[in-house]
Formats: C-alpha cells, structure tokens, sequence
C-alpha cells in the first residue's frame, strides 16, 4: 500500500501558545537568583509551547509521511534493510544498559562490558580478524578510522613514501572521501568486462607508494571477487594493506571471511548486516577489524577481559584499556554506540553460527531470484549468480520509451514500494541496484516483480504516467533546484524577518 | 532467525535460479572459503536471549546508585511520551531520506531540529546532526581549516578532555598543529595568553567550551573576539551540555562562527555513551563548507510545501574525494529524539529544567562546602556541574563514596595532574534532597577513613 497523499503539517514553529507546555518538571525559582545578569540570555529564545497532545499529533502524523521497513519491501541497494527484530530493542532498552553512565567505574558496569567484549570476539571469528575496535559510530567514519590506523601503520615502520589509496570505480563514494580526509590521493581503478578488479589493472596502479587499496567483497555489483587473493598478494606484495568496506558483508556470514580472503584491516556497518534500525538515517555502528599486524593501534579504549583464558564465564571481570601507547586516539566522545552494540549481539546470539550461514545464503537465493525474474523484462548487465544484490539498467528501457531509472523509481513508490539504489554504482548507467535481503517472503519477492513488470509495460503505452510519478504518496516530485539555489532550511521567527 | 522460507519456498527458488542446493549457489571459490568453525554459540530462542541480557544488564549494577557524574554525558528526564513516539516504526526502520516522496516525515523533523539549533546557538544555519560533540568539535576545525587555509588550532585545556583525543585524532589525519591554551587557577580559559598566540601563527581557529570541561561559564570578551578575528581565524564555540543554551548567553553572542555540542541531554539515554546526537550551526557564509545533511524546504509539482536533502553537491555521494567531509549515515533518530524532547517541554518546560539545574547544582556546592576538608575549587559561575577540592585523593574519596551506593563524580586527576584531589561533581533536576543529604553524609565520614588508611 503506498503512503496515503496528505496536506501540510504545520511546523512546530507554528503550533502552540506560549505557556501551554506539560510541565515536566516543576518551576522552583528563577534563573535570575543564580546567575550573573550577563552571562544570562534574554527573552530571546522563542521555542514553541506545545500541550502533549498537540505534540504527539505532529510527530504521528509526520510518522504517516514516513516509509520505514515496517510498512514495506524496501529493496535498497548497498544498504541491507532487513527486518530490524524488536527484541534487540527490547534488550537494549533494559536500564542497566540504558542507564549507565559512560563514566560508571569498571567494576559496576561488568554488564556493559561483557557485551562489548563477547561482541568484539564474535565479530572477529565471523570475519577472521585479530581484534575489532567498537569506538566508530558509522561505516564513514570507520572507513576513516582504519586508514588512520594504516598511516600510523606505515609510519610505526618508518615507511613514509605511501602517499595513494586505490579504489575500484565501483566503491562506494565515503571510500575517495575518508581517503581524502586523511591526506591520500586517490587512483581510481577501472573494472574489467566481468564487472570485477582486474589484476593486470592492480599490477599496474600498485607501487612503493600504495598505502591501501579499498575493495568491497562482493562489490556494488552484487558479483563476488573470485580472484581476490591473487589481487590481495599483489597489493601485499608491494608493502600495501587491503582494507574491507563492509557495506556488504551481509553476503558472506559463514561462508568465506575477509580475513581468509587476505584483507589487513575493515569495517562493518552494524546497522546493515547486524539488524540495527537505520532510523532515518543514523545512528550506525561502525566496528573496525584488524589484523594481528594492526592490533596496537586500533583506537582507544578496548574492552580486556581478565582472569583465566578459555569459554565466557560470568566468573571474569572486564576493564576499559585505555594504556595503549600506539593507538591513533579515538574517534567519538565516549566509547562506543553501546546500544548497538547489544542490538548486534542479540543478533548473533539469535541466530548463532548456523542461522548466520543460512542469513547469508538466503540473502543471496532472494537476490538470485529477483535477478532472474527481472531479467525477463529489464536488462540486467552482469546476469549471472550474484550474491545479495544485482543491479538492472533502464538503459534500454530509456532509449526506447524516454522512462529513466528516476522514473521506475518513482514509480514503485506510488505502487508501495520503496525504491532500489539508484544512478549507483556509477558504472552502470541507469542503475537501479537490488538487495531484497533474506527476511522478505517469496510472496513479497513475486508480487515486486509483477509491479516492476508492469510499470515496464506501462512505460511502452503510457511513459506520461511514469514521467509525473509519484502521484499517490504524501508529495510528488520535489523541486529540487529551488531547493538547492534558494536553501530555506529553517524555520525564521516572523517579528526578525530576514535572516 | 527471522528468515520465512519454507523448504518448498527454497526448492521453488534454487529451480528459478538453476542452483542445486543452497550451499552450492553461494559457493566461493575453494582458496578463501571457511575451513574453520566459527567461535559462536548455536542459535538461542527468544524467550532465552532475552534471559540471557536481563542477566547482564543486571551486572551493572552502577545504575542503582545515587549518581554525581556528568562530564559530558548527563542524567536528565526523559519525558515517556518520547519513547512512544520515537519507537513508530515508520522513523526507526526508514532509511536516509533519498526518495523525498515517501520520508516528508523525517526530512521535516530535520528541519525542525535544524531549526531548533539555530534558535538555541543564535547562528544561521544548522545540519542535520554530526555523530557527537567530540566528532561535532573535530568537524568544525576542518570547516575552519578550509575556511581559513590556515592549520593551527588553538584549543583551550579546559574543552572536554576526550573532545580533545578525537580532534587530535583527526588532525593527525589532516596534519593540522593542536596548541593548547592554558587554563587558569580559577578554571577558565586564560585569556590573557590567547592574545600573544594568536599574534605569530596561522590560526585556523580558536576552540573554547562552555560551560567548560568544570561547569565554568566560559566565553570570550569582545576583546579576544576582536582578537581573534584580527588573526583570520574563526572561533568555534562548544556546548558539551545542551541545555545550558536554555539559560546561558548563545554561542553567538560571545562571537562563535561556528557552535557545536552535544545534545544528549535532550531525551537521549545514557547507554554507556552512546548513541548521542551532536549538533552544529554555523553562519550563512560558511554554509558550503557544512559537512552532512540538510534538509531544505521546497515544493512538490503541484506547488505544495515538500521537504528535501538539498546542497548535496557538497557530500560523499556525489563529491567523493572533494567532499567537504566523508560523513553519510548521522545521527537522525536521536536527532528525532531530541526534537521531540524540545516540541514536549517547550519554552517554558526548558527554562524551567536548566533553572532546576541551577538551583540543584548550587545546593550541592552548598551542602559540599560545608563538609569540613572539602571546598570548591573555583569562584566562576556554572551551570551543572563544579570541581571539589577534596583531603587527599580523589580516588579514595570516590571509593569511600561508592561504599555508600553514590557515584560522587569524576576524578579529575585522570586529566589534569594538578586536580589530583579534585573531583566534577554534577546535579540536575534527577537530583533529590536524598541524594545530596546522603552524599553530605558519607563525604563528612571519609576524612576519618583517609586519616585512618
């Protein structure tokens, strides 16, 4: 079903009287009586005064505007949106996590700690890597952490010539992003026939300057790198260190890992692979693993279980290291998104190795599905098994219809969908990529492609209706332009006037 | 888990897909395949798992106590409406708002949180929301450092100590110079010694927090504004404790150019630090150098007021290398959070909270001040938090307080060597008159243990 049209909702900006807000908290006194007259703000600040209930209205309805995985099949490409299970919420939420203080000491946050611990174990059995850091709070600010960790790396050893980081051009764009804020030029590297890194390519970027090469497995196009570990020598064999974005890495749970495949250093993005609610847009999670090469310098503080090796027992104790001499720092105010990590933990203990494994393998039987049966109507370049995406063109459809990729997109929005990833990667031309993830049904699977079909169909009778698409959700197509040459992007009081 | 194929949906599928068995359509080749067991448990029920974390979360045990600590992170009311709202599935399981159309809901409430910032700083434009205050105060020395095309970055000793690791952090990155400017005895910035630093360097920007690191009032006078603006630099005006703007002068009264900070203290919880939510407002001349989203208002095709994340030509996705900064998935629920916290106490319920805060952090002084062997520390006026000077060390103090179920604050010796005996200590309207009889209590016990021990 898609979104019911709506009218406007008035900003809060617009709503209330002063002095109807709930009072929360009562008024004891003045701020007069405890603060020097000029450290004070005036009358200045005008929020707006809301009853409860005038409040509640607004961000229901503004909820009804709002298309979430809960409401439908949401087959975004590269950002894994899957069923966001409600107990992870629930686990969460319990006080002793909610309520604890970053500052608490050690030994009265045991609790806290054992889930960074047991988290930080298990992620690094599942991708093969020596140690993970849970301090980054996304999978950009990941990406920036762990080649902070090369710099230091190469700089530990002395190795100062390393001045470049390779990127396929199917990466991801925080890929050339996070390389840039940590002062590498990047050397954009260009895929072959097959839709993969080609080694030949590699043997001829890689030299003494090679810092790191950045690779996802498999790559945007949903195809996996089947010749990775020659491509993980060649890079290693000049002194440089092979970084896995994780953006992926809900293809490969059980099934292969990043650290067998010959990566140094990666990240994952919890908030895709490990069921976190993307929530609009944040917060991630952002774990970065390493090598044992790298271990020293992962960030600041780590969670060190002490007292005997061997199973978990809740006889161990648990501490935050932070006497790490080599470490690059830290990357956020306190250690780590902490919420998510007991979110990704529940995960991984709901489903545990096995479910993990089968998560992974029916991510890629959905994502084959889809791709064959798409096939049938739209193009799909690389058509071949792919893992838990693939991406279609509207390339044909386009030059025989004028309906671009922007207008399926459209499209399915008004039919109830939420669009694939589209004009990305950017080697395919209009590009819409797929990930259905492995918590859809076949139901769902069959009843998208029967949509996406008949829109297909509909761009060959009627492409008008495609081109004036979304019709039948809460607003139609936006001005973007005005949006970008005249920014409104806020609210201004009346009696200022002009910003 | 949480997977719905039955084996006839999977049989039906591998014959689409022309795959004999599941394990052979996700085969990898043999060189990098999984040889090992993996070091997980089996797979655990529902009605287990949950066990298993009300177990855990019953090992921290820290939450029961009596609580003194800020430095950052506060303990403040979250009003039950928040959770109701803010858990609708529609905002939790959506994604960036890409496709405009169908996510009106989350691109107005940027725009209302964005709204919100610029009237609580006083500055022009604000962005979606940066990870935290730290990452928040990192991002603003970049903006500067564009800005400007200057490297150095003065910072004042009394910025939050872990908002100072993560800016060197990422100037390690950017290879920008970190100075510090000293702090005096009375717990602020030293003014007197910006003047002098800024004269010879290139001065991208100068950094300043407050309510400081020790809940001092802390800003600029129009002279060290004027200096710094003479230098060519900008002055980056942090706000570690959010609802401090609800009664303190705005960054932009005392000269900021770009004010960044942490808004946790706005309906978002604790969790042992984090999600939090930073925030940053700048002017509207900086505008193109803001990193992260922005919701911009427009209209739809059939003129109708729409939302939309607009100036992208400045981000990841469509800039790569030359993006203004790498960042992509922000903080927008607890940015939703926080929003809601403000549209649910309004005006008059945020004054009220930063004046309980006020009042409660003074009756602490009070009550502390009049423990024999305890004093405050400084004379400066401060919002919610003040430093201790306490006999002896302040890590015994804290141990001999948590023998009594309180967690008395901070040690600041962790920091700065020269507050060995001094402890943060914190109130906010949570604060009861039980809790700081008790803390008066067990503070007027510990001289006799210290003298015994």
């Amino acid at each position: 079903m898609p979104l019911p049209s709506s009218t406007a909702t008035p900003l809060l900006f617009e709503q209330g009287q002063p002095g109807r807000a709930t009072p929360y908290v009562a008024a004891t006194a003045s701020a007069r009586s405890f603060l020097p007259r000029e450290m004070m703000r005036g009358d200045d600040l005008e929020l707006p005064d809301l009853s409860e209930l005038e409040m509640v209205r607004h961000f229901t309805r503004l909820s009804q505007k709002n298309f979430g995985i809960d409401l439908g099949f949401y087959p975004l490409g590269s950002c894994t949106m899957k069923h966001n299970p409600k107990v992870n919420d629930a686990a969460a939420a319990l006080p002793g996590f909610r309520d604890l203080h970053p500052f608490t000491p050690d030994h009265l946050a045991q609790g806290a700690l054992q889930v960074m611990w047991e988290l930080e174990r298990a992620l690094s059995s599942l991708f093969g890597m020596a140690a993970f850091s849970l301090n980054p709070s996304a999978g950009a600010q990941a990406e920036f952490t762990a080649l902070l960790i090369a710099k230091a790396y190469f700089k530990n050893r002395g190795d100062a010539g390393r001045t470049t980081v390779i990127v396929p051009d199917t990466a991801h764009g925080t890929n050339p992003a996070s390389a840039a804020m940590v002062g590498y030029k990047v050397v954009s590297l260009k895929s072959k026939e097959n839709g993969r890194v080609d080694p030949e390519e590699m043997r001829k970027a890689v030299g003494s300057d090679t810092a790191v090469c950045m690779m996802t497995n498999p790559n945007t196009l949903g195809l996996f790198e089947d010749e990775i570990a020659t491509i993980a020598k060649i890079v290693h064999d000049v002194g440089g260190l092979m970084y896995y974005d994780g953006a992926n890495a809900n293809a490969l749970m059980g099934i292969t890992r990043p650290g067998d495949m010959g990566f140094d250093l990666m990240h994952l993005n919890t908030h895709k692979t490990f069921t976190i609610p993307h929530g609009g847009g944040g917060a991630g999670h952002g774990p970065v693993g390493v090598a044992a090469h790298l271990v020293d310098f992962l960030p600041s503080p780590m969670v060190v279980r002490d007292g005997p090796e061997g199973r978990t027992t809740d006889a161990h104790t648990f501490h935050l290291d932070f006497d790490r001499p080599r470490s690059i720092g830290s990357v956020r105010s306190f250690w780590s998104n902490f919420a998510h990590a007991v979110r990704a933990l529940a995960y991984i203990y709901a489903n545990g190795a096995d479910g993990l494994r089968k998560v992974s393998q029916l991510a890629i039987l959905n994502a084959n599905y889809l791709r064959v049966k798409i096939a049938e109507f739209l193009t799909v370049p690389y058509n071949e098994i792919c893992r838990h995406e693939f991406v279609a063109s509207a390339q044909d459809l386009k030059r025989e219809t004028g309906v671009r990729a922007l207008d399926l997109a459209k499209g399915l929005l008004d039919s109830g969908y939420m669009a694939p990833t589209i004009y990305f990667p950017l080697i395919v031309p209009e590009c819409l990529m797929v990930e259905p993830t492995e918590t859809e049904t076949k139901e769902t699977l069959d009843a998208f492609v029967e949509t996406l079909r008949s829109l297909v169909v509909s761009a060959k009778s009627e492409p008008e209706t495609l081109f004036n698409a979304p019709q039948h959700t809460p607003v139609g197509r936006i001005d973007e332009t005005r949006a970008a040459r005249h920014p409104d992007l806020r609210w201004i009081p009346a009696q200022t006037g002009a910003r | 888990m949480y997977t719905p194929h039955t084996a006839r949906d999977i049989d039906e599928m591998l014959t689409v897909v022309g795959a004999p068995t599941l394990g052979e359509l996700a085969r990898v080749p043999d060189a990098v395949a999984l040889k090992v067991r993996l070091d997980l448990p089996q797979a655990t029920a529902e009605i287990d798992l949950l066990r298993r974390f009300e177990h855990l979360a019953a090992r921290d045990t820290g939450v029961a106590y009596r609580q003194f600590v800020g430095a950052g992170a506060y303990h403040h009311y979250v009003p039950p409406v928040l959770g109701a709202l803010a858990m609708r599935g529609e905002f939790l399981t959506a994604y960036t708002p890409y496709q405009a159309e169908v996510s009106q809901g989350s691109l107005q409430a940027i725009y209302e949180w964005q709204t919100y910032v610029c009237l609580l700083t006083g500055l022009d434009i604000a962005n979606a929301s940066v990870y935290d205050g730290a990452t928040a105060m990192a991002e603003a020395a970049i903006m500067a450092i564009n800005a400007t095309g200057h490297r150095t970055l003065l910072v004042s000793r009394a910025v939050h100590p872990n908002y100072r690791v993560v800016l060197k952090t990422y100037a390690d990155g950017l290879d920008a110079v970190i100075e510090e400017i000293p702090d005096t005895a009375g717990g602020i910035t030293d003014w007197q010694q910006l003047a002098e630093r800024l004269a010879a360097k290139d001065v991208a920007a100068v950094v300043v927090q407050s309510p400081n690191f020790f809940g001092n009032v802390d800003t600029p006078d129009e002279a060290s504004q004027q200096a710094i603006k003479a230098a060519g630099a900008l002055l980056i005006g942090v706000v570690a404790e959010a609802l401090s703007l609800a009664v303190l002068q705005p960054p932009a009264h005392w000269g900021a150019d770009i004010a960044v900070g942490e808004a946790q203290s706005f309906g978002v919880s604790l969790a042992y630090g984090g999600p939090y939510v930073g925030f940053m407002a700048t002017t509207k001349e900086h505008l193109r150098r803001l990193p992260g989203r922005l919701a911009g208002k427009s209209v739809d095709a059939q003129g109708r007021t729409a939302y939309v994340l607009t100036l992208q030509a400045r981000e990841q996705h469509i800039r790569r290398e030359k993006a203004t900064s790498n960042i992509c998935t922000n903080q927008a629920h607890c940015a939703l959070l926080a929003t809601m916290y403000l549209a649910a106490v309004g005006n008059t319920g945020l004054r009220a909270i930063a004046t309980e805060n006020l009042r409660r952090s003074r009756q602490l002084a009070t009550a502390v001040a009049n423990v024999p062997g305890f004093r405050l520390a400084h004379q400066a006026p401060f919002f919610n938090e003040l430093v201790v000077r306490v006999p002896g060390r302040a890590g015994d103090v804290l141990a001999a307080l948590e023998a009594k179920g309180i967690l008395g604050g901070v040690d600041l010796g962790r920091w700065y060597p020269e507050y060995a005996d001094a402890i943060l200590m914190t109130a906010t309207e949570l604060t009861t008159d039980a809790d700081i009889d008790a803390l008066s209590a067990a503070l007027k016990e510990v001289p006799a243990r210290a003298a015994a021990v």
